[in-house]
């Protein structure tokens, strides 16, 4: 799919990896070069040491629903022929979070189920996670 | 130094609220600051402050330019979206309290139609630029879907239900029927609200507040000043901001039922001298039913999850314990980021709040909440 419209990330170089990764088939989230924090959505500063370090780890893509919303009213035109979409805020299993669309059955989501990372191939450039119930 | 008592509300102003105005942002802002200027008994050449509000309205230079200020002493800007106007007051207090200024004016004007739609260009802010990059390619867009999370994890952890939100909007709208300038006109029931469109689980179409045209404005002036202006003199007695946990993501907060103003309350209330049990009435910001909610308890009328209880065993009615939004809030009356409900309590507290006066008010509270979870509040009292 290619859509001018469609809002497409716009990456920094600190988080160029994360989306690299992606597109590599492996979901990346930030470790603290000095004190091995994890964090995510990427960003400069470990808010446990102040490093600037930091080094790519490989997330399971495990992990379980901390909450979820279904969005039935598309807010922009690129999104109506998705609607409704269940929208999912995941608790991964190395402890930071994300949101990502559940490929579901329709039914709604329960929070503390088990879910497993897919990544999806968006277009020819971009690779975008989304979860399905493991 | 404390804030406490340190600025008062002069003078407040606002334009017709309507979807479509043939106007910009720019002129109604103005309107609203003439009226508000006016309503102080000052000139608009008095002004020697300005902060303005979030979004397309006037800047500080629009301000001189149209109001011929010669020596605008202090500007600021206080990008915490819904927030803002709340957090403003604490800003103008400082700078009347620290003698840079004696009559700042916060001001805000909005034209949603046809342009200026906050519910699909949020992203746009900077506030938003993280959820811009990570969660909007995958269809997380506007406040309602991100704030459902929030809403949804609330009732899995508290047993809060669509129904608790419902009375939410039944007791806005009852408000704002009582208010002249509400764009809301009908009333609505429960049932009304269950069978409203779905939006983003479990956002109904009824726990959303809307989009429209319009301005409003606030004068803060140094106490002394005020005692010699027009109106009751009304003072800002606490006020606080308050920045939740994870800022810039609701996906990684911690605790993502707790926002903002659970930091600013204790502080706010400390420099008041006042407790929750003090306030007579409380407009609280409101663009989603389960915000007021959530804020009922992080201000500290309730525990953590007793929200809905409050509300329905208290009330939140005229009538009720602890009367919320007394002008229809943004879900009813209009949207102005808030700065509707700086001007419904000081209406309050002069006594000027017509059909919906609160008996007795001399004591009431202000909330801000903006962006992912910013808070802010402002305690004022008659005196």
């Amino acid at each position: 799919m290619t859509n001018e419209d469609f809002p497409l990330p716009t990456p920094t170089p600190e988080s160029a990896p994360y989306w690299e990764g992606l597109r590599e088939g492996r979901l990346l989230l930030q470790k603290c070069s000095s004190c091995g924090k994890l964090r995510h959505y990427p960003r400069p500063v470990c808010d446990a040491c102040f490093s600037m370090q930091c080094e790519w780890v490989q997330a399971s893509g495990r992990g379980t629903i901390h909450s979820w919303t279904r969005t039935h009213h598309a807010f922009l035109p690129v999104f109506k022929q998705d609607a409704p979409y269940l929208l999912v805020t995941v608790d991964l299993e190395e402890g930071p979070r994300m949101n990502a669309r559940l490929r579901g059955d329709g039914r709604d989501p329960v929070i503390g189920t088990s879910v497993i990372c897919k990544l999806e191939a968006h277009d020819d450039n971009w690779v975008f996670p989304n979860f399905v119930v493991a | 130094m404390s804030l406490r008592d340190r600025a008062a509300v002069t003078g407040v102003g606002e334009t017709a609220y309507t979807r479509g105005s043939g106007r910009s942002a720019v002129a109604l802002s103005l309107e609203a600051s003439l009226a508000a200027i006016a309503d102080a008994g000052l000139s608009p050449r008095d002004i020697d402050g300005v902060i303005p509000v979030t979004g397309r309205g006037a800047i500080a230079e629009d301000v001189i330019a149209n109001f011929g200020i010669s020596d605008l002493r202090f500007s600021a800007q206080v990008p915490m979206g819904g927030a803002s106007p709340v957090a403003a007051l604490q800003c103008a207090a400082a700078a009347i309290a620290a003698g840079i200024c004696r009559h700042v004016l916060v001001l805000l004007g909005r034209d949603a139609f046809p342009g200026g739609r906050v519910a699909t260009g949020v992203h746009k802010i900077p506030a938003f630029r993280t959820v811009g990059e990570f969660e909007l390619p995958l269809g997380a867009v506007s406040p309602a879907q991100l704030y459902a999370p929030m809403a949804r994890r609330h009732m899995e952890l508290y047993g809060t239900t669509i129904r608790d939100f419902a009375e939410i909007a039944v007791t806005t709208r009852q408000h704002a029927l009582l208010n002249e300038r509400s764009i809301m006109r009908k009333p609505i029931t429960i049932e009304d609200h269950h069978a409203s469109r779905m939006i983003s689980d479990p956002f109904r179409l009824l726990d959303c507040s809307q989009e429209n045209d319009g301005g409003a404005a606030v004068v803060v002036s140094h106490p002394d000043a005020a005692r010699e202006l027009a109106r009751p003199r009304v003072l800002i007695s606490g006020v606080a901001e308050g920045h939740p946990d994870s800022p810039a993501s609701i996906t990684q907060r911690a605790d993502m039922t707790c926002l903002g103003v659970a930091k600013a309350a204790p502080r706010a209330f400390a420099m008041a001298g006042l407790q929750p049990a003090d306030i007579d009435v409380a407009e609280i910001y409101d663009c989603f039913t389960y915000i007021v909610l959530c804020q009922i308890e992080d201000l500290g009328f309730c525990a953590k999850g007793e929200g809905g209880r409050f509300i329905r065993e208290k009330g939140i009615g005229l009538d009720g314990a602890l009367p919320v939004n007394t002008h229809g809030g943004l879900l009813s009356q209009a949207h102005m980021a808030g700065m509707n409900h700086v001007v419904e309590l000081v209406r309050q507290l002069r006594g000027e709040g017509g059909c919906a006066q609160v008996k007795n008010a001399e004591i009431g509270l202000v909330t801000g909440y903006g962006d992912m979870g910013d808070g802010a509040l402002a305690i004022m009292r008659r005196g």
